[in-house]
């Protein structure tokens, strides 16, 4: 039996074809195993109807980090996001707020609602701003571990520490408040006007199971500060060929550096001899060995499924059944047969060219959190939307588009239990058209084909445990240093030679790339393979 | 006071912005909108239509035009195919560039050329001797380039040429609805793209019939702005920003050779005399002085300059072209050459240069310094030699329903 690779990864997710691209990049004999037929897991592109390319899952980019694109010369291979210039939140009363990359055109949009939030808002771009400078220093750095003496982690901690005393007393005040707020009272101490709060505030609990009102979701809206950073002078875009396009860069610079990718390889379990990982078993029943593997899944699949409860110490398993990923949202994509325009706003300007709010009020957006609280999904969810075709035409034949729908909220954990959701998804689709059809007369009569996915949907086909999108809630608990759990939050876990890459661990949500790039960087740095 | 392109009722129309810059005598959009970014990524990812009418414009017609346009240019254009496309340069006596632009052979004997510079006086000096007809069609002629990924799809609705047999730096003559135009697959773009030419009177018409034919593959209209970021991109120098136009210069050390600017691969030296050919010759053997590189800029010690005054990094959107030393070391002791445009590449994500340096500095992944000037103060910070090609994606020159050409 000859060890013939160095990792195998499971999972061929955006971060599990970052890590291999990052070990492939330094010499090591990688291996990545996807179970399905195409690579991406939830940054995956599909023709899910002739013609029509969907994002099926993940639809737009924003805080993947810029580094990574230089190291792994991602643009080489096909890497390409297209900036969003503008949100566009639909109200029902027939009035409408657009807010631009232009400030004084949002200004005066925003001045509609309230000439004082119109000033106040670039206070808080600019307050924002150097909070996301702290955020950064955090999420390119693997997480601290407070409990160690190690000179390596102190000098880690005293890094943080001087970013933090470097923000002075004002900006270290507003950052407590973050990181306990609720994103509404946050916005609060600001704006007054429910119009720019309400589609603020949705930054807040996407992906999550929370309210507006929920505290620690303030922490949440710092994300759409970060992009600022890096050159990219707006934080969200379109990736070219849909967030598929992101992971076939990934992928195809991860084979330039020699990686082996395999598709419909689905792994059954983790091999474990000795208390270590040995290689994998697919479901097929081949072995495959490696000096170490990587795990792209979630924790939760990791641990139960990849691992098995029977090889876990009991207060591992205590933890890892407490890491909370409460799927909450669901996805709904419409080919249409024309653009679809709305009665506020007419037209295929390029007000409708970034995303689409449908979130017109605050209370609208706790009543939808009331329902999923017990077991319903939202007569009237929240629903961000975009039309990539606008700016991306290859997406679909000319003249036809696609309005894609994330959807919040749908509980996984639904009243009549979560495998009872299929026979609840048609309907759960009619609700999203029923709710956008409110602001876009005639949405229904262009409809050609419509992809419903539930969580539970998004649970079967992706493996997102509960269909939870960030491979586990970004609350603050489940953050840092207990990402996934204390004592194994550096990409380790429990089983020696078993490394985890995926969003369940720090920094973890969002197509960033940062979990697969600071695994990799981890497991070279340790000699660990 | 500049004057109108026969666009102008278009563009006027949709410069929302109203930045307007001056190009060669023409009001030109700088951009539609407050911010260039849409425009710039129309141009990488859909398509984006630029009036380029200000190039000025010959047309060289003759049984001697080949030979005559041969004298002139440092390529030989006699062996041009009917039907092809040349990006050339021309020099003076010493071998000192004049301008740049494009020949373009329309038949055996017909040619049209564009420049930066109007060169009406400097090609009719060589005249004598052959039988040709040179004639400025500037004024006569408009012109766009329609560039992007999209741009292919959108003018086979506007004309019957075969664009997909049309390959990079071909041209052909097509109808559009009831007039004629002329295609080339050129542009300043370093990507996907085309150039047509018509005459004035059905300027508007083949504006209209673009964009139209645009609606459903996200064209737009963009302006210079956006140009200049990917002409940096694509590692494309510009007159007067890259290099001088040795007739106006007022010292020669402001003057280059094709050599220096990287465009030594358009020099055919073993042929009938042309202009510059001993002087080339000679600096062929001698070896050049300068040359002409890319710099991809250390964005991390950058970042680091920007975090230690407690900022994010601060960098326009724009392009710039203005002259930044490049020095050795971090001493500035040495000073091996300036850098003369750049911008931040939103599609790379790096902070890129087009550089002169000393020829002994232009290998490849070789470590030089440049200045940047953060929160006032001067700094250096790493930059590394690199093709002056930053973006060179395989849809430039590639042809549908054929292997890689």
């Amino acid at each position: 039996m000859s060890q013939k690779y160095d990792a195998i990864i499971i999972g061929g997710g955006h971060n599990g074809l970052i890590c291999a691209a990052y070990l492939a990049k330094a010499g090591r004999k990688v291996l990545v195993l996807e179970k399905r037929h195409v690579l991406g897991g939830a940054a995956v592109s599909e023709e899910v109807y002739p013609g029509f390319t969907f994002s099926v899952a993940s639809y737009v980019v924003s805080l993947f980090r810029p580094h990574i694109i230089r190291e792994l010369q991602l643009a080489d291979h096909g890497y390409e996001v297209i900036p969003m210039d503008c949100s566009f939140l639909p109200l029902p009363s027939g009035d409408s707020l657009a807010r631009w990359a232009d400030p004084q055109r949002s200004r005066r949009e925003i001045a509609r609602f309230s000439k004082k939030d119109s000033e106040v808002y670039p206070e808080f771009s600019r307050v924002m701003t150097h909070m996301g400078k702290l955020a950064k220093g955090v999420i390119d750095h693997p997480a601290p571990d407070i409990n160690s003496y190690r000179p390596s982690e102190l000098a880690n901690l005293l890094r943080l520490g001087k970013i933090f005393k470097g923000l002075g007393p004002d900006l270290l005040h507003l950052n407590t408040k973050l990181v306990t707020m609720s994103a509404l009272d946050f916005l609060d101490q600001w704006f007054e006007s429910d119009v720019l709060k309400a589609p603020m505030s949705v930054s807040g609990i996407i992906g999550t199971f929370q309210g507006v009102r929920s505290p620690g979701t303030a922490y949440v809206l710092l994300h759409h500060y970060m992009g600022q950073l890096d050159g990219a002078f707006r934080s969200w875009g379109f990736s070219k060929g849909g967030t598929g396009g992101i992971s076939m860069a990934c992928a195809r610079a991860a084979m330039s550096y020699g990686a082996e990718i395999r598709t419909e390889a689905p792994v059954q379990q983790v091999i474990i001899k000795n208390g270590k990982a040995t290689g994998v078993v697919l479901e097929n029943g081949d072995e495959l060995y490696a000096n170490t593997v990587v795990s792209n899944l979630d924790p939760n699949r990791t641990y139960l499924k990849m691992i098995g409860a029977e090889n876990l110490d009991p207060d591992v398993l205590k933890e890892i059944k407490r890491f909370k990923l409460r799927g909450s949202s669901g996805k709904v994509n419409l080919a249409l047969d024309s653009v679809p325009e709305f009665s506020c706003r007419p037209g295929d300007g390029d007000h409708v060219r970034g995303d689409i709010a449908i979130a017109p009020s605050i209370d609208y957006l706790e009543k939808a959190f009331d329902q999923a609280k017990y077991g319903e999904f939202s007569t009237r969810p929240y629903i961000n939307a975009v039309i990539p075709t606008l700016t991306d035409p290859t997406l679909a034949p000319p003249g036809k588009h696609i309005l894609s729908c994330f959807v919040q909220y749908a509980p996984y954990n639904i009243k009549e239990g979560a495998e009872n959701w299929p026979k609840y998804r048609e309907a759960f689709g009619d609700t999203v058209v029923d709710t956008l059809a409110e602001y876009i007369p005639g949405l229904r009569e262009k409809i050609l084909y419509r992809q419903v996915l539930t969580p539970w949907d998004i649970e079967q086909t992706m493996g997102l445990t509960e269909g939870n999108i960030f491979h586990g809630e970004l609350s603050l608990e489940q953050l840092l240093f207990q990402r996934p759990m204390a004592d194994f939050s550096k990409y380790k876990t429990s089983v020696e030679k078993l490394w985890m890459c995926g969003s369940g661990t720090h920094p973890g949500g969002g197509i960033m790339g940062a979990s697969g790039e600071l695994c990799a960087k981890t497991m070279l740095t340790s000699k660990a393979v | 006071m500049p004057i109108q392109t026969p666009f102008f009722p278009r563009t006027s129309a949709l410069c929302h912005s109203m930045k307007w810059k001056e190009w060669a005598g023409y009001y030109a959009v700088s951009s539609y909108e407050t911010v260039h970014s849409p425009e710039y990524f129309a141009f990488r990812n859909s398509a984006g239509l630029l009036d380029v009418t200000p190039l000025f414009k010959y047309r060289v017609t003759g049984r001697d035009a080949a030979a005559f346009l041969s004298r002139i240019m440092v390529r030989n254009i006699s062996k041009l195919e009917i039907g092809r496309v040349s990006y050339c340069c021309w020099c003076n006596d010493n071998g000192k560039m004049i301008d740049d632009g494009t020949v373009m052979r329309r038949s055996e004997e017909e040619f049209f050329v564009t420049s930066a510079d109007p060169c009406y006086s400097w090609f009719s000096r060589f005249r004598r001797g052959y039988e040709v007809e040179l004639e400025e069609i500037s004024e006569q002629i408009a012109g766009l380039a329609l560039q992007g990924p999209t741009s292919r799809d959108i003018l086979k609705q506007v004309c019957d040429a075969d664009l997909d047999g049309l390959k990079f730096f071909s041209t052909t003559k097509a109808k559009a609805e009831g007039f004629e135009i002329h295609v080339s697959r050129t542009g300043y773009t370093g990507d996907l793209g085309y150039e047509i030419w018509v005459e004035n009177q059905y300027a508007l018409k083949l504006w209209d019939a673009i964009m139209n034919a645009g609606k459903n593959y996200d064209l737009r209209p963009a302006g210079l702005d956006a140009l200049d970021v990917t002409r940096v991109e694509a590692g494309l120098i510009l007159k007067d920003v890259d290099y001088y136009n040795a007739l106006h210069a007022l010292i020669d050390n402001r003057t280059s050779s094709p050599y220096e600017v990287s465009l030594g691969w358009t020099v055919n030296l073993n042929r009938e005399p042309f202009n510059g050919q001993a002087a080339l010759q000679a600096e062929k053997e001698q070896g050049s002085k300068w040359a002409i590189v890319g710099l991809d800029i250390d964005w991390p010690q950058l970042e680091f300059l920007y975090n230690q005054c407690g900022l994010p990094p601060e960098i326009g959107s724009h392009a710039w072209r203005s002259s930044i030393p490049i020095y050795t070391g971090k001493d500035k002791r040495n000073q091996v050459g300036y850098a003369t445009s750049g911008t931040w590449s939103p599609i790379l994500k790096k902070n890129i240069a087009l550089a002169t340096v000393e020829k002994m500095y232009d290998r490849i992944g070789s470590e030089l310094q440049i200045e940047v000037t953060v929160e006032h103060k001067r700094h250096t910070v790493s930059a590394i030699v690199s093709k002056s090609q930053f973006f060179n994606p395989e849809r430039k020159t590639s042809n549908p329903n054929s292997k890689k050409s």
